[in-house]
């Protein structure tokens, strides 16, 4: 894993180009929240997050989301140099956030499965594959730099 | 792990049957499936079940069918005996551990790929609190498989 092969190129940045960044993204940090709700800990300035429905339509995790999946979106036009592109994000969530990088496997977990909700059938397996390969390169980039 | 109602709230029990009845058709085509195609060092566990070297060999793969259906069946029985998982999966984590040695880190990735699954399959239904019920699920049902590990 960690080798993307041109078709699974072409197979992530085609299906990227669909993505409604924005929307994905406030479902994604959402969703992280709602199914994994340890990680409310990070967003404690974020206001009301007492509900599933709370954090769905809060507007500081919407807009949040929208920030990580633009970064990914600069991940998958970097595919072969992920570290490179995640140094410095990694450097921040360690030193600064504090982060424990097995989070970020998590977030990409739901991310592959908002992906798969909103591409319904045309998330075959193949596709989900590449994502896969996708979100465990991330989370190790983001980890990389962690000591 | 904490009692039903704590983990399980009545109303997302409901859904998760009601769910998992429709999707158990889904289920069995294709959780198997995607497993060994999206994590394909999983199909050296099933040397004997023959063709398994493409996709569209392994959804036609006829023992990737039958044992996807048994492993659907067990989950079943699961559902019916959420507070008794370690119990329930006793046997089977014996077998996984001695007889078939079987990585526990695989119950993990079935597990995920039948959130998938029904990710893909459900629109609104699947929503927020739907999918941390699955995950929360899925996940003990990995740990009662891995449970009897030594």
């Amino acid at each position: 894993m960690g080798h993307f092969t041109e078709e699974d190129k072409a197979t992530i940045t085609s299906l990227w180009g669909k993505v409604n960044v924005e929307d994905a993204g406030g479902e994604t940090l959402g969703r992280l929240l709602v199914v994994y709700p340890w990680t409310q800990r990070f967003f404690d300035s974020f206001g009301n997050l007492s509900s599933a429905s709370a954090i769905m339509g809060n507007p500081k995790v919407k807009a949040h989301g929208k920030k990580v999946l633009t970064s990914l979106g600069d991940a998958i036009k970097n595919l072969d140099d992920l570290k490179g592109t995640f140094a410095q994000l990694s450097e921040l969530h360690c030193d600064k956030l504090h982060v424990d990088p097995e989070n970020f496997r998590l977030l990409g977990n739901v991310l592959v499965c908002v992906l798969a909700h909103h591409f319904g059938k045309e998330f075959t397996p193949q596709v989900q594959a590449a994502y896969q390969k996708v979100v465990a390169g991330v989370a190790n980039a983001l980890a990389h730099k962690y000591h | 792990m904490g009692a039903k109602g704590e983990y399980y709230p009545s109303k997302l029990i409901g859904k998760v049957l009601k769910i998992f009845c429709i999707s158990n058709f889904v289920f069995d085509m294709v959780s198997f499936h995607r497993l060994l195609v999206v994590y394909p060092w999983t199909q050296r566990f099933f040397d004997s079940f023959g063709n398994l070297s493409s996709p569209s060999a392994i959804l036609g793969n006829p023992k990737v069918k039958a044992h996807g259906k048994k492993v659907l069946t067990s989950f079943g029985d699961a559902i019916k005996n959420m507070d008794n998982l370690k119990i329930t999966f006793a046997k089977l984590s014996e077998l996984h551990c001695d007889k078939l040695h079987v990585d526990p880190e695989n119950f993990k990735l079935l597990g995920n790929v039948m959130v998938i699954i029904l990710a893909t399959h459900f629109g609104k239904e699947f929503t927020p609190e739907v999918q941390a019920a699955w995950q929360k699920l899925v996940s003990a049902v990995a740990i009662a498989l891995a449970h009897k590990y030594h």
